[in-house]
């Protein structure tokens, strides 16, 4: 019997804003002002018709009140579930639940940062961690090289198999006019671009830019009688979020997160497995990341992950499309990534990805992760052939 | 006088010591000091002190304009896992599986346990 979340709502407007250096002065509040007015556009609503809001931000404590409050949306649903940069994939499952069940109609995620133009600096809440702290990894960076040192020591993973996430990133970029970064880039260059937290260089790391994005989420009856400017309803099918860990030291075995179980999750509820996807967008902090998740999400066997990536695979005119729109590593980062890997997948499914166009594509997933490696909230997108 | 969980572990690195928990309900060991067993939920858990002795489980050399060191994560032999720093070698020496031994570190801002290769590791 299917799932009654399966396909019952729809993402029906996308929109971004501030991609890469948002213009001077900006707040994180006016990207996200921007990036919902697109979205909702693109839906063929107005902010009078949300009823239901997800946000999470390291700018605001309370985030949903600020949001909110700017764009003149009173929410009778309201949820900042923060998970870091899975968040936004969570939201995607929470406003389901809240739609399904009658709580909302109309459901606005959205997310904004100009980290970029404040210097770069990773905004975070003051947190500390006492047991680590006395040893200054430096957050996130080092928690993630040391999962990928145990990766390279478990599996024969390399350096060079990681700069290829990273290559395979920037070829996907460069067919995307709006990516930060488009330059050529080899994997000597990462290998030779300065070392931060071994095996890692700064190559191996995502961008920091500007940037916001918001979805626009409804009943997929409502959705399919929509107007609006853009593509067409993209239906979810299914979606699953876990976490195991904050800090690193707790995550049992640093080869394997919690994608294991939002992946099936995720599967279970939309009956499909990976064999079905046509497009992955898989949350790229670190080039470790996409190798970890193409394991747990079943795309190859544990191990498998940095040749898979290597071959090719991942890359343009390979098998298993991954990052289309270049990712975190090329296309922008502002903070937090999860919500651009939906915006993209979207865009995918209705065959408006220009020169990136993945030819065909009916089913995609979007894949976030959130702090290190902590959170892992996976959903499933599909056309509505699909459905 | 009962000390909190953090109170315990602050004690133990004092005298150079990582302090861990043991649930009496199900065995289970953290050195991530706590209330509950995360394991089983029981708040029956006693403390204790590794003797220090482990192996390296992750490492990795972190680069900065102070130079270059050690942040590697030790599997104790009492079954925990701690983040620690491996001293007294070229960082980029230190490997996943190398034998290492915990000791007292007071020349910082605060006490905290360091980690040494072993000769025979
Ligand atoms: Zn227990």
């Amino acid at each position: 019997m299917a799932d009654p979340l399966r396909a019952a709502v729809a993402i029906a407007g996308v929109g971004e804003a501030g991609i890469g250096i948002a213009p001077e002065g900006s707040t994180p509040l006016d990207l996200i002002g921007e990036a919902t007015a697109v979205a909702l556009d693109d839906a063929g609503l107005a902010t009078t018709d949300v009823d239901a809001l997800f946000t999470a931000s390291a700018y605001y404590g309370m985030p949903n009140l600020n949001v909110g409050e700017y764009l003149g949306i009173r929410p009778r649903f309201s949820d900042s579930t923060n998970l870091g940069g899975a968040s936004f994939l969570s939201h995607v499952g929470h406003a389901a639940a809240a739609i399904v069940s009658g709580l909302a109609e109309v459901a606005l995620i959205v997310y904004g940062s100009t980290q970029r133009s404040d210097g770069g600096r990773l905004k975070s809440v003051a947190e500390s961690f006492p047991d680590e702290q006395l040893y200054a990894p430096r957050y996130p960076v080092t928690q993630y090289a040391l999962a990928a040192a145990r990766h390279m020591h478990e599996f024969g993973t390399t350096r060079e198999q990681l700069a290829a996430v990273a290559v395979a990133a920037r070829d996907w970029g460069r067919l995307n006019p709006a990516a930060f970064a488009r330059d050529p880039l080899t994997v000597d260059d990462v290998l030779s671009s300065r070392m931060l937290s071994a095996p890692l260089t700064v190559r191996d790391c995502c961008l920091v830019t500007d940037g916001a994005g918001a979805l626009v989420v409804t009943s997929a009856e409502r959705a399919r009688g929509l107007r609006g400017a853009g593509g067409g309803a993209i239906f979810v099918l299914g979606f699953g979020e876990a976490h195991w860990h904050r800090s690193i030291s707790q995550m049992p075995d640093l080869t394997v997160t919690a994608a294991t179980d939002s992946g099936a999750r995720a599967y279970a509820m939309a009956g499909v497995g990976p064999g079905d996807v046509d497009v992955l967008e898989l949350y790229d902090a670190f080039t470790i990341n996409p190798i970890l998740f193409l394991e747990d999400l079943g795309f190859c066997g544990k191990g498998e992950g940095g040749p898979f990536v290597a071959e090719g695979r991942t890359s343009p005119g390979g098998t298993h499309p991954v990052n289309t729109n270049g990712g975190g590593l090329s296309y922008c980062h502002p903070g937090m990534y999860g919500i651009f890997t939906l915006i993209e997948a979207t865009r995918q499914l209705r065959g408006e990805a220009g020169d990136r166009q993945v030819p065909g594509a009916e089913i995609a997933l979007a894949h976030g992760n959130g702090a290190v490696l902590s959170a892992q909230s996976t959903v499933i997108l599909g056309t509505d052939a699909a459905a | 006088m009962t000390l909190t969980p953090q109170q315990h572990a602050a004690a133990a690195r004092e005298a150079g010591h990582v302090a861990y928990q043991h649930c009496e309900r199900c065995g289970a060991r953290t050195a991530y000091l706590r209330v509950v067993c995360p394991v089983c939920g029981s708040t029956d858990l006693t403390f204790h002190h590794s003797a220090g002795r482990g192996v390296v489980y992750s490492t990795t050399t972190l680069h900065s304009r102070e130079g270059a060191r050690d942040v590697s994560l030790v599997d104790l032999d009492e079954g925990v896992r701690v983040m620690g720093t491996v001293v007294g070698v070229d960082p980029d020496a230190v490997r996943i599986g190398a034998a290492v031994q915990g000791r007292l570190d007071d020349g910082g801002d605060e006490p905290r346990v360091v980690f040494t290769l072993e000769a025979d590791g």
